[in-house]
């Protein structure tokens, strides 16, 4: 059985064209990052998967049933990217009436405990913090005990604390063997706990693999410093550095290790000032990646 | 999966928001107490041939049974706002279930009210054959379908924030117009009221009398307000959900 298979999807609004053909296949068991920057169309690639949105074209699959199928099934649990609570009941009502939809739901004290907001259960939805809510939205997407998860950008209004947690319960779920799929913006989140990432860029999946590989081709950082009249071809040969870029007075080096790369154009350059040590960002190494596809 | 479960927790919503239990219950007693019990030996409120404490009686009981059935309404639109109906769509609950739910739990809460009002009808005085009650009871209650129908249209094509004043806007009208505050029994305003789904509501008090309660032309104003409604509601679901 495979966990999720789009074929050639494509959605637009309007002028927008939101996705632009996307394949990718995902097995039942594994973690998939959906990784890419605002607007890259990861939301609307997850909103086709669970039968939101309509596609223009291509087609879904979800544990080889159309999405809507699957759902009605309840072999589809979600988180989606917003989204509030309804109010007036607490915190645990809310997930028993939840489980309550599902043919085979968690306990909704192991849920509870899972997720850690035991001190929170007995509140009423109306007065949890932004961060609680969210927790909550978490726990009402794992009490479903659905095969497959699919969270977008889960942890996008937590704090770090949080965060951290978070992950460690989806490691856990994880090894109980269900599909997820979750996007985000974050590198380090897609490096840190998917099998595997695809990564997307203006509606197009500019690579899928594993994280290492994911994490060499966007992951590079940049050395920015002022370092007037010394030829590039001198910067590119310094260890550790990919490529360099002039800017005026100003040199960009793209580098593939950036630790060696201070240290040999400190030693080689000493008058080099202003030196500033940054990642490339996700958005320039979509650019680039994209660019160089185009 | 349970519904029962579902409609359980519900319910427990419904009767949290205080809101509509004001609407619903509090509000029409008060007013009960206040208007009916003054007038307790007026044995034929503004010729309608009923006793001030059965005309009120009924008369707020349809008020009240008019708000809760439109509660629901307000319901679809807090979780539409919330993004809780998208959340609902990612699970089994079919949409026919939500609805129903929805308007079940309007039902039960409009019962609850009637119950209210009927036990301080008895207080004040009113006394009825059980047939007489079970018939006025019934014939309320179908009143109170274009009602159902209303809420759910309602709910789909507003926003929280507009949604109380519209209800509350909407509840008064029809309350005014069809003899729900005090009896219209002649003229041009007579004859609007009889038109009105709220009007039969108040003269399902006419079992009383020992009468059907409802002419003819009552089961079809009711039944053409439901059809209407329905379909209102029916177009206003679709264009906001995108479903068919
Ligand atoms: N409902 C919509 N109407 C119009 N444009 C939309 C809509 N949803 C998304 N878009 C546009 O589609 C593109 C992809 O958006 P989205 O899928 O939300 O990206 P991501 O989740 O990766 O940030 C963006 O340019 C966005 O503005
Ligand atoms: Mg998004």
């Amino acid at each position: 059985m495979s966990g999720v298979a789009l074929r050639e999807l494509t959605k637009s609004f309007g002028a927008v064209q939101a996705v632009r053909g996307i394949d990718v296949s995902i097995e039942t068991g594994e973690t998939v990052a959906l990784l890419g920057p605002n607007g890259a169309g990861k939301s609307t690639t997850l909103d086709m998967v669970l039968g939101l949105l309509r596609p223009d074209a291509g087609t879904v699959s979800v544990l080889d049933l159309p999405p809507a199928d699957a759902v009605a099934r309840g072999s589809v649990g979600a988180m989606l990217q917003t989204g509030s609570l309804v109010r007036d009941l607490t915190v645990r009502e809310l997930l028993a009436q939840m489980a309550s939809l599902y043919p085979h739901p968690l306990d909704v004290d192991e849920t509870i405990a899972l997720t850690g907001i035991g001190e929170i259960s007995d509140r009423r939805t109306q007065k949890l913090s932004g961060g609680q809510t969210q927790r909550v939205r978490f726990a009402l997407a794992l009490v479903t005990n659905a095969e497959l998860l699919v969270l977008d950008e889960p942890t996008v209004a937590m704090d770090v604390e949080s965060r951290h947690a978070f992950w460690t319960t989806m490691r856990d779920i994880a090894s109980r063997g269900k599909t997820i799929l979750f996007a985000t913006h974050y590198l380090e989140e897609a490096d840190a706990y998917a099998d595997r990432v695809v990564l997307m860029a203006q509606g197009r999946v500019v690579a899928d693999g594993p994280p290492t590989e994911i994490k060499a081709m966007v992951g590079s950082r940049t050395i920015r410093a002022t370092l007037p009249d010394v030829p590039l071809e001198r910067l590119e040969r310094l260890p550790g550095v990919a490529h360099a870029e002039r800017r005026g007075e100003a040199v960009v080096l793209r580098c593939s290790d950036s630790d060696r790369a201070v240290r040999a154009l400190l030693a080689r350059h000493p008058e080099v000032r202003d030196l500033e040590i940054g990642g490339a960002g996700l958005e320039e190494a979509f650019l680039q990646l994209t660019a160089a596809r185009a | 999966m349970s519904s029962t479960t579902y409609m359980r927790y519900e319910l427990l919503r419904t009767f949290r928001q205080r809101r509509f239990v004001l609407l619903a219950f509090g509000f029409p007693l008060v007013l009960y107490f206040v208007v009916a019990a003054p007038n307790r030996n007026e044995h034929d409120l503004g010729g309608t041939g009923l006793g001030a404490p059965l005309y009120f009686m009924v008369g707020y009981a349809a008020f009240g049974a008019m708000n809760a059935m439109l509660s629901c309404g307000a319901r679809i639109a807090g979780e539409r706002q919330a993004g809780w109906t998208r959340q609902l769509r990612l699970t089994p609950l079919s949409p026919r279930t939500y609805l129903r739910t929805k308007v079940l739990t309007g039902y039960l809460m409009a019962i609850c009210s009637l119950a209210t009002m009927y036990a301080a009808g008895s207080i004040l005085g009113v006394r009825l054959g059980a047939g007489e009650w079970l018939r006025m009871i019934v014939l309320v209650l179908v009143g109170l379908v274009p009602f159902a129908a209303l809420g759910v249209c309602l709910g789909h094509l507003l926003t929280t924030d507009a949604v109380g004043p519209a209800m509350g806007g909407t509840v008064a009208l029809f309350s005014i117009l069809g003899g729900t505050w005090f009896p219209v029994q002649h003229g041009a305003l007579h004859d609007i009221a009889t038109v009105l789904p709220s009007y039969w509501l108040v003269q399902a008090g006419h079992v009383a009398l020992g009468g059907k309660g409802w002419t003819a032309t009552g089961w079809l104003v009711i039944a053409a307000w439901t059809a209407a409604l329905a379909a209102a509601a029916t177009a206003a679901y679709r264009r906001d959900t995108g479903r068919t």
